[in-house]
């Protein structure tokens, strides 16, 4: 009886262990590693689809994320456009950056340049969402996780209902306790309807850290920023930015509205990383010699 | 005070709008609008952030060499484009079209390669970085 009884666990758990891979072989795809094209080209319109509900989960990219000379809806290009409201304070820091990107005389070579993100400093936020932006985004019931291709930073958006925290003088304060500020800042969401999650953020880097653009646009701690993540249908979420920073601008002004485009989600992304011993040897063999004047 | 500060700001404007149209900034290289072709052997081939560069000895029409230092975008830019790690090997003979640096040194921006055996990378119709995109 024993025996049995042995024979027929021992049957049943073979089964519960065989029947689960026999089944994911059946479903499975070929497994293979497609050629990396993160920047796939937007979907026709008779092949598009409707979104799904209150998710933003994909691999998204944008032609339009570069934005190498400064961001995307203010380039600092010099083409007439309003000039941005600066603060005393904001216009005397953009006055001692020197950038290498965007047009001279502003924009210098490397050699001279004090941008922090030619010593492969961290870019901080929102300057990642300014800087080759393509994004894979993950989510839960609780947040909502992006992970930025270059240099692989990543932030996490929470939208359990949770409270934004409250500026204060270097950093913010959050039940009742000081928080430090840091490179992505502290990030709250909430879904405006089952299409759009509007996202806060607060407690950035100051502004001896971080800029706010290639064009050395200054960005400080004391910046709310705003994102709306729209999806507008099934390949195509909208990304809107913008900035409120008192001490560096006298009103709020918006800074992007990219259409990102659902890429590949099987794409291996080639890394994409900020190495001083390769920006050194660049400068060394083209930079410095290839910009100077 | 808030005079003074709009002529500053007013100066600042008058800068960045006073660049000449005949030249333009990509990365940190200021590039003559015009692109050229031409044939060369490559002496060495970067696959490196933050742009990959190719340098390649050109004979000039007095018959002295000369080597030109071509970049492209980085590594993920261009590959699309049809760029790898071991494109170009040490001794290829290769066309390449770029725009050349205004300041007359030998630096370029690659645009598209010819290789020995007849494939181009980049260029029209490859999915080459348009200028001033992909990394910096």
């Amino acid at each position: 009886m024993l025996n049995r009884y042995l024979v027929v666990m021992v049957g049943l758990l073979g089964t519960a262990l065989i029947l689960p891979v026999g089944a994911l072989a059946q479903d499975s795809a070929p497994l293979t590693w497609p050629d990396p094209v993160p920047n796939r080209q937007p979907v026709a319109e008779a092949d598009k689809k409707p979104a799904p509900q209150r998710s933003l989960v994909g691999m998204w990219g944008s032609r339009l994320g570069n934005q190498a000379k400064g961001v995307q809806l203010r380039p600092n290009d010099g083409t007439p456009g309003d000039p941005l409201p600066f603060t005393p304070y904001g216009l005397e820091l953009y006055e001692s950056y020197r950038p290498a990107e965007g047009v001279p005389p502003r924009a210098v070579p490397p050699a001279e340049t004090n941008d922090p993100r030619t010593l492969c400093e961290p870019l901080g936020f929102p300057r990642i969402n300014h800087y080759d932006l393509g994004v894979q985004i993950f989510q839960d019931e609780h947040k909502v996780a992006i992970l930025y291709n270059y240099d692989n930073p990543w932030r996490i958006i929470w939208t359990d209902g949770r409270s934004l925290p409250t500026l204060v003088e270097g950093g913010v304060e959050m039940d009742g306790q000081y928080r430090a500020p840091r490179w992505t800042g502290y990030s709250v969401g909430r879904w405006l309807d089952d299409y759009t999650l509007e996202v806060q953020t607060v407690g950035t880097m100051p502004e001896d850290r971080v800029w706010l653009d290639n064009t050395g646009r200054p960005i400080s701690d004391q910046v709310r920023v705003t994102e709306t993540f729209r999806r507008l249908d099934y390949d195509t979420l909208e990304w809107s930015e913008t900035i409120d920073d008192p001490k560096m601008y006298t009103r709020p002004w918006q800074t992007m509205q990219i259409p990102m485009t659902l890429q590949d989600g099987r794409t291996d992304a080639i890394t994409r990383y900020c190495s001083p011993t390769e920006i050194e040897e660049y400068n060394r063999i083209y930079g410095d010699a290839a910009s100077a004047r | 005070m808030r005079s003074r500060l709009v002529i500053v700001f007013a100066a600042v404007v008058g800068l960045l709008t006073s660049v000449s149209l005949a030249a333009h900034h990509t990365g940190a290289t200021l590039l003559s609008e015009e692109s050229v072709t031409m044939k060369g052997t490559v002496e060495s081939w970067l696959w490196s952030n933050p742009h990959c560069l190719l340098s390649i000895n050109i004979t000039g029409e007095d018959g002295e060499v000369v080597k030109w230092v071509l970049e492209t975008q980085a590594p993920n830019s261009v590959y699309s484009a049809g760029y790898r790690s071991n494109s170009f090997k040490n001794g290829d003979e290769v066309t390449v079209s770029f725009q050349s640096a205004a300041n007359g040194q030998p630096f370029g921006r690659l645009s598209s390669a010819v290789l020995p055996d007849g494939r181009q990378l980049g260029g029209r119709g490859r999915g080459a970085a348009p200028q001033g995109a992909g990394p910096q």
